[in-house]
């Protein structure tokens, strides 16, 4: 790609070319690539159809479930299975078509699922085409996958955004690779976006090492690529360089994936919500993709497919870095586009950690090798710590990989001592907890930070409210 | 290896919640993440992987980082005894190096006694883990004192300055003043006369354990620094430079040696434990104020004589850099760094009373290091403030 050296604004951390397509190139070099072992491969696997499906209300943030249905009702796919209470128009609808079998509640009565038995004949609801893209989105469940910021939380309908930002790739180690996704559905995708531009102006954020056509010339948004490492995929990174959000504005976010979902939604009038998901990671035998639905049954997608180890394993619903710690009993989160695999590490007793020199570790310090090794090398690291909790003691650890203008260890640190005035003045209406995900990775003080950003965000909404 | 781990698995248990060791839990606890990585897993919601840095790696390395000065000053102070005797044709290497590694190792057990004593007490009143902060200062304080310093005063200090530098702020990580220069200050100001005192603190003059030699006579040998700032920086003897960059000068334990402290300065440099913004800044600092006294013929000396006397070079790379006192922001690590090499030389040589200024000069900057930050924080924040106004 030819790049033509157009305008160079240091204040902001990053420099602005135009490349021949005419789009802008936002160049990035704040961040982290971690190399690991296990990367999908571009093939397609069959996974068998499981016994049951689960819709998560925790999957979507911010969100006061009201299960709509009983034990026994009969659905069709796209039929409501519960809403929110504050904005009951907003619905949380089933992705298979059968029999509720289980209303699944925790302490005090909290929601935790709402299962369903598939009939197997996916019957779907019709919803017609309309012209009303917001109605219809309410309808069909759709809206529920918007997110909104501030606060990274499931969008309010009632809220004018200023715009709508889809990021096309995840920059994350062993995320699903979205030009893969998309082969095939470009029809879909534009469709999608154009749906969009109805609600609001669209974003759209590309990687510099995607040429995807339906990417790069995608109509009815604006296209900026992002040429830097992780986390410049995020949707949060791409809104502070294109149009960071101010107090009192509100931008809308959606994954690209669920583009398609819309997409297809306008084209048949049906709900379809089959991902493409990448199962990867140092445990898995043969990385690769798999055809999923939302909330499906993680069982038939890992049964067989791990390494027979006699370590434990880390089943990972998400990406290694913002994804939730699952089992194989467990289901495919909403928003997810991969499940990882990796091992556990309880059962690693390694000796003398703070003076050998651990080759097989990973680490931006050169007080170990890593730096010896190239990026070629791909790791495998487990789920430990790999040390304890400490106060902040260095200083710019976040700021090295958070490609954002921001304070983000002072940030931290409001939300940790609750100073919700320094925290607005730090820019939290920007962030979400993934944005802090690799700093989370670097900290040597091992804080966690990105707990640490969803519960002040959370505190924050309620304040505000 | 998997029979200490086994062990340790076993009498684990005693060391927990109504365990019947349980008093000792953080010393336990110290002691196993010491010998094995911690075997703790993410939690659900949040980062499933880590990098293999952590706080106890860092402060290993900055303590590696002070063993050749550490060991440079053992042997300078056997030579030293020595020059003072005036048997230094006698003397051997090994033999003035373990004289000055007998002198020496008292302190440093003392300092880590009471030290980590209280760390441990402390973390086990707070239900915390031992934090290895005190693993550096503790190898500190021993290398900024005379080697004359009596025990108790070094114990006293030491308690001082962890109790009420460091944990009443809320331990490694909250402090606002290093405090390894704390204990110095302390003893400073507490004990004068045993600091620099009339010039026989800075040489050993007994010899321990049938090693080394006891001086004839009292013998009286000012730093190179003090005699500078006696004579007001006239007439300073420039003959004595090649010894003071080697390090075969008297003076403080750990601090003589630049081309020690060089190595340690460059170890922590590679492995970016010490920010070099910070390092560099301070030099840029002195050796612009140390131009600027020469020019007004305030001081004789050459501007960069100032890097190699004193304390200087070893507070500009292993006290400057503590990452917790020091400016966090990268912009105001540079401010920091220089205003430290400043009022070092601008003490040193404007203020007769005190002829070392570095340790001042760092202890008025972790003062104003908060304030550098909230300057550099609050450019961003009118930032952001700005823009929210001009939208």
């Amino acid at each position: 790609m030819s790049l033509k050296f157009i305008n160079f604004t240091p204040v902001l951390g990053h420099s602005i070319f135009i490349n021949h397509y005419m789009t802008k190139v936002i160049k990035l070099r704040k961040g982290l690539d971690v190399n690991l072992k296990g990367r999908a491969t571009r093939e397609l696997g069959q996974v068998g159809c499981p016994g049951e499906y689960a819709l998560v209300p925790d999957d979507f943030a911010g969100m006061k479930p009201k299960v709509v249905v009983k034990e026994g009702d009969q659905v069709l796919v796209g039929d409501a299975l519960f809403v929110d209470k504050l904005h009951p128009e907003v619905k949380f609808t089933s992705p298979v078509s059968g029999v509720v079998s289980l209303v699944e509640r925790g302490d005090r009565r909290k929601l935790l699922s709402v299962r369903v038995k598939p009939d197997g004949e996916q019957k779907a609801r019709e919803f017609g085409v309309t012209e009303d893209v917001k109605a219809l989105l309410l309808e069909s469940g759709l809206f529920g996958f918007f997110r909104s910021r501030p606060y990274d939380v499931v969008a309010n309908p009632e809220d004018k955004p200023k715009a709508v930002f889809v990021s096309a790739f995840n920059s994350m180690p062993l995320s699903q690779d979205f030009e893969y996704v998309l082969e095939g559905q470009e029809k879909e995708f534009q469709a999608g976006i154009s749906a969009l531009a109805k609600l609001a102006k669209v974003h759209l954020g590309v990687s510099s090492k995607q040429t995807a056509k339906a990417l790069l010339e995608a109509k009815d948004c604006e296209v900026t690529v992002f040429d830097g490492p992780a986390p410049a995929g995020n949707v949060g990174v791409q809104i502070n360089h294109i149009s960071p959000i101010n107090k009192g504005e509100v931008v809308w976010t959606l994954g690209a994936e669920e583009v398609i979902f819309v997409g297809r939604l306008l084209l048949t009038g049906k709900l379809d919500l089959t991902r493409t998901v990448a199962l990867a990671g140092s445990e898995v035998v043969a990385p690769k993709y798999y055809k999923m639905l939302v909330g499906q049954k993680l069982t038939t997608l890992v049964e067989g497919k791990l390494v027979k180890a006699d370590h434990h394993q880390r089943i990972i619903d998400g990406n290694v870095m913002t994804g939730l710690k699952t089992t194989a009993e467990g289901f495919l989160g909403a928003h997810h586009t991969e499940v990882n695999v990796i091992p556990e590490g309880d059962d690693n007793a390694e000796m003398l950690g703070w003076i050998m020199p651990r080759l097989n570790e990973f680490s931006t310090s050169r007080s170990y090798c890593s730096w010896l090794f190239g990026r070629k090398k791909e790791y495998t690291l487990d789920a430990r710590i790999k040390g304890g909790e400490r106060h902040i003691i260095m200083s710019g650890e976040y700021d090295r990989v958070f490609p954002m203008d921001i304070f983000a260890g002072y940030l931290v640190k409001a939300i940790i001592t609750g100073d919700i005035d320094r925290q607005e003045a730090l820019g939290i209406y920007e962030v979400a907890p993934e944005d802090f995900a690799i700093a989370e990775f670097v900290d040597s003080s091992k804080l966690e930070l990105q707990r640490i950003v969803r519960e002040g965000l959370d505190i924050l909404r309620k304040e505000n409210a | 290896m998997n029979a200490l781990r086994n062990y340790l698995d076993k009498i684990k248990p005693n060391f927990e919640e109504g365990g019947k060791l349980h008093a000792f839990h953080s010393l336990f606890d110290g002691l196993e993440t010491f010998a094995f990585v911690p075997r703790t897993t993410s939690r659900v919601g949040s980062v499933n992987i880590h990098d293999a840095i952590d706080s106890k790696r860092i402060m290993s390395f900055v303590v590696i980082a002070l063993m050749p000065a550490l060991f440079f000053g053992m042997y300078n102070v056997g030579y030293q005894n020595a020059l003072a005797a005036g048997q230094l044709e006698q003397a051997t290497f090994w033999g003035m190096f373990f004289y000055g590694f007998l002198a020496v190792l008292p302190k440093i057990i003392v300092s880590y006694v009471v030290g980590l004593g209280i760390e441990f007490v402390v973390a086990q009143w707070k239900k915390e883990e031992i934090q290895e902060g005190f693993l550096v200062s503790g190898i500190l304080i021993p290398m900024i004192v005379p080697v004359t310093t009596p025990l108790w005063m070094l114990a006293i200090a030491v308690a001082f300055s962890v109790i009420l530098a460091k944990e009443i702020f809320g331990g490694t990580g909250m402090n606002i003043f290093n405090p390894a220069l704390i204990t110095r200050a302390f003893l400073f100001f507490s004990y004068p006369s045993a600091m620099t005192g009339d010039s026989t603190v800075w040489v050993s003059q007994q010899s321990i354990l049938g090693l080394g030699f006891t001086a004839p006579e009292a013998y009286t040998a000012a730093t190179p620094l003090g005699q500078a700032a006696a004579e007001g920086f006239n007439g300073f003897d420039c003959g004595t430079i090649e010894n003071a960059i080697t390090g075969l000068i008297p003076g403080a334990i750990g601090e003589t040696s630049v081309i020690a402290i060089a190595l340690g300065a460059i170890l922590l440099l590679w492995t970016g434990v010490a920010s070099w913004k910070t390092m560099c800044s301070v030099f840029v600092g002195g050796g612009l104020m140390g131009w600027l006294m020469q020019a007004l013929e305030l001081s004789d000396i050459e501007w960069w004589h100032h890097f190699v006397l004193g304390g200087f070079a070893f507070g500009a790379v292993f006290m400057a850099t503590d990452p917790v006192t020091s400016a966090r922001t990268e912009c105001g690590k540079y401010v920091y760094g220089l205003l430290i090499g400043v009022v070092a030389v601008m003490v040193r040589v404007l203020n007769p009373g005190y002829p070392e200024g570095m340790m001042l000069a760092i202890l008025l900057m972790n003062l104003f290091a908060p304030l550098i930050d909230y300057c550099v924080v609050d450019r961003n924040i009118s930032m952001r403030a700005k823009r929210a106004n001009n939208k």
